[in-house]
């Protein structure tokens, strides 16, 4: 405290030049981050006969809707089935992890941190390496170009990650709370029942954006497991309306927009959470 | 191996509880996590056996074969001397190179210049959008991105509207029009060194593919805000007491990130790298949606290979081939990182 009062004064002098050529920096930096941003959302907002190469900079000379009409009625039944996988494929994924995540941090056993690091080498592999197999596979159990499928496929990729986020968060719940309730005779279901879930709920939140937003945006498992584009999820979609002639780029800048906006709305509006959640998922504890 | 909070709550077990069960105390819960673990078998590890028997067998056709391809290995002999299979590992490493430098370089520089403005109330906001792309998915970028790099428009209408080209007109100069992921060029050509070394002619162009440039950029897009994060999370560790000794033996302000901030945040340096290797390696959906493969596979990447070879041409064993390598490319990063993270937890 003392040290800080004591640096006003020369910091203040600082603040001059500095301060104003990194912001300078960082206002430019805003603008490139906001481009694309801006191009999709002016571009989208341009209907078929004033969208055109050479003014993509310009603004829209009118507010009609552009091709947001026809980028929604071609990409929302597969904006549902985002959303039929996605829900589910969170929530499940989640409560494994919650459980695993609790075995991993609170009831260790000999071979468990063995266990998942076997485990969580399911997260970092290129999915590549087991397409095929995991296509046969989905073929001889029937659920080969279904949603439920997908489902499966993500519940089991993403249970690495969930665990991991959910031991590293149950590792910093003192040991002191669960020996007090096993004095009490409580066994360890009903400590995770009684008393870590209910501490769980950040925890679930982190976890619940951290899986949406991979989910959500996942390409590889959507076009390689549903192959029926009516069946597809909304990333695969929007892939096939950008590399389709027939489609004006206005549509497909506004079919950008409206794929983003789950994702992107979750962020503004939980970008703290978010921030912990990528922040859990990579920097490893 | 085990852990001292295991070991005590195992001890209050035998304490409470007093009977047989301390004996099978790891059984309980190895059996909670037994579904996943057995899923995780046969979905990963089980799924990865499949993948390198097929890449070992005759199966090239739409009809199932699983007969060994004798001589043994065969496939991955024809794999590395496909042309199109070296151009993606040519463009696997280039990427590699130039998407881990930017992204490292932008989002460390971003993370330094917000720290220092940190009492401004719009930093906030600014780190915000920064970070805002790493929410969306690589379609959506690759979308916006590739009508930004469209020769025709996007950033080359710049060049008319800053009056560039106007000032090379009047120096009688061609107007400035880069073809971005459209230009076939391979710059920096090392083949006519290689062969003299090597004595055998190269089917590959071995030089930077100028296409790469504004796939890298994009992705430095999506992914600078997230190592910004990364960074600004690794400075919040690092206490005030630390910069101010700095200041107090008379370092600047420049000086004090240099030669205290940036040493002190090396692990997060570690933690970004490891995690754009894993995406570089196996980018995929962004080069799909903004370049495709493009002239003479100057943006092709093992990825796309992988998918189109198996799912597209139905050669499975070609495929299988090329999914293993990249498998390994990948093990080279994952094994060493689990390993160290092992070695931490079990401490």
């Amino acid at each position: 405290m003392a040290a800080q009062t004591f640096e006003a004064a020369p910091s203040r002098r600082r603040f001059s030049l500095g301060h104003t050529l990194t912001v300078g920096v960082l206002v430019l930096a805003l603008l490139f981050y906001l481009m694309p941003v801006y191009v999709m959302v002016i571009n989208g907002l341009k209907d078929a006969t004033n969208v055109s190469l050479d003014t993509m900079w310009n603004l829209p000379q009118s507010l009609t809707g552009g091709g947001f009409v026809e980028a929604w009625n071609k990409l929302s039944p597969n904006m549902l089935n985002s959303l039929e996988m996605v829900i589910p494929a969170t929530i499940l994924s989640a409560i494994i992890g919650a459980i695993n995540g609790f075995v991993l941090s609170k009831w260790k056993f000999r071979g468990s941190d063995v266990l998942f690091t076997i485990m969580l080498f399911g997260f970092f592999i290129p999915y590549q390496s087991i397409l095929l197999p995991l296509v046969q596979f989905m073929q001889t159990i029937k659920l080969y170009g279904t949603i439920p499928g997908l489902i499966l496929v993500h519940v089991i990729y993403g249970v690495p990650v969930t665990t991991l986020i959910f031991r590293n968060f149950y590792a910093n719940v003192p040991n002191e709370l669960i020996e007090a309730a096993r004095v009490d005779g409580a066994g360890m279901g009903t400590i995770f029942t009684r008393i870590m879930l209910p501490l769980s709920i950040p925890a679930f939140v982190v976890v619940g954006i951290f899986q949406f937003t991979n989910i959500w945006n996942d390409f590889l498992f959507g076009v390689t497991v549903v192959p029926n584009p009516a069946a597809q999820p909304v990333t695969i979609a929007l892939n096939n309306l950008s590399g389709s002639f027939s489609v004006d780029w206005n549509v497909v800048m506004a079919g950008a927009v409206v794929a983003a906006l789950p994702t992107a709305l979750i962020y503004i509006l939980l970008s703290r959470y978010f921030i912990r959640g990528l922040l859990a998922g990579s920097v490893k504890g | 191996m085990s852990n001292s909070a295991a070991a005590a709550a195992g001890q209050s077990v035998a304490l409470s509880a007093g009977h047989a069960q301390h004996r099978w105390k790891g059984l309980t819960p190895f059996l909670v996590l037994l579904p996943s673990l057995i899923a995780l078998v046969i979905f990963v590890y089980g799924f990865i056996c499949v993948t390198l028997f097929i890449s070992l067998s005759n199966w090239n056709t739409l009809k199932p074969d699983n007969t060994l391809r004798i001589p043994f290995g065969q496939t991955y002999v024809d794999l590395f001397s496909t042309p199109r299979f070296q151009a993606d590992l040519r463009n696997t490493l280039v990427f590699t190179v130039l998407f881990i430098l930017i992204a490292t370089l932008v989002g460390l520089g971003l993370a330094i210049l917000i720290d220092f403005n940190r009492k401004l109330f719009v930093i906030p906001f600014f780190r915000n959008v920064y970070l805002f792309p790493y929410a969306l998915s690589f379609v959506v970028t690759g979308v916006a991105w590739r009508w930004i790099f469209n020769p025709e428009t996007g950033i080359n209408l710049f060049f008319d509207m800053f009056g560039i080209n106007q000032l090379l007109a009047s120096l009688g100069q061609a107007p400035l029009k880069p073809g971005w992921t459209t230009d076939p060029t391979v710059a920096f050509q090392l083949n006519g060194i290689l062969e003299q070394v090597l004595g055998t002619e190269m089917r590959v162009k071995l030089g930077i593919p100028v296409a790469l440039i504004p796939v890298a950029i994009a992705g430095m897009w999506q992914l600078s805000g997230f190592v910004m994060a990364m960074y600004l999370g690794g400075m919040t560790t690092i206490s005030d007491e630390i910069r101010e000794a700095a200041r107090i033996d008379g370092a600047t302000e420049w000086q004090v990130y240099r030669r205290v901030i940036i040493p002190l945040l090396r692990p997060v340096t570690i933690s970004v790298v490891i995690i754009l290797l894993h995406v570089s390696l196996k980018i995929f959906d962004l080069v799909i949606t903004m370049s495709g493969v493009g002239p003479a596979f100057a943006t092709d990447m093992p990825a796309i290979y992988v998918f189109e070879t198996t799912f597209k041409a139905t050669r499975y064993n070609l495929g299988m081939a090329a999914a293993i390598v990249m498998l390994i490319l990948a093990a080279f990063v994952i094994v060493p990182y689990l390993a160290r993270s092992l070695r931490q937890s079990e401490e």
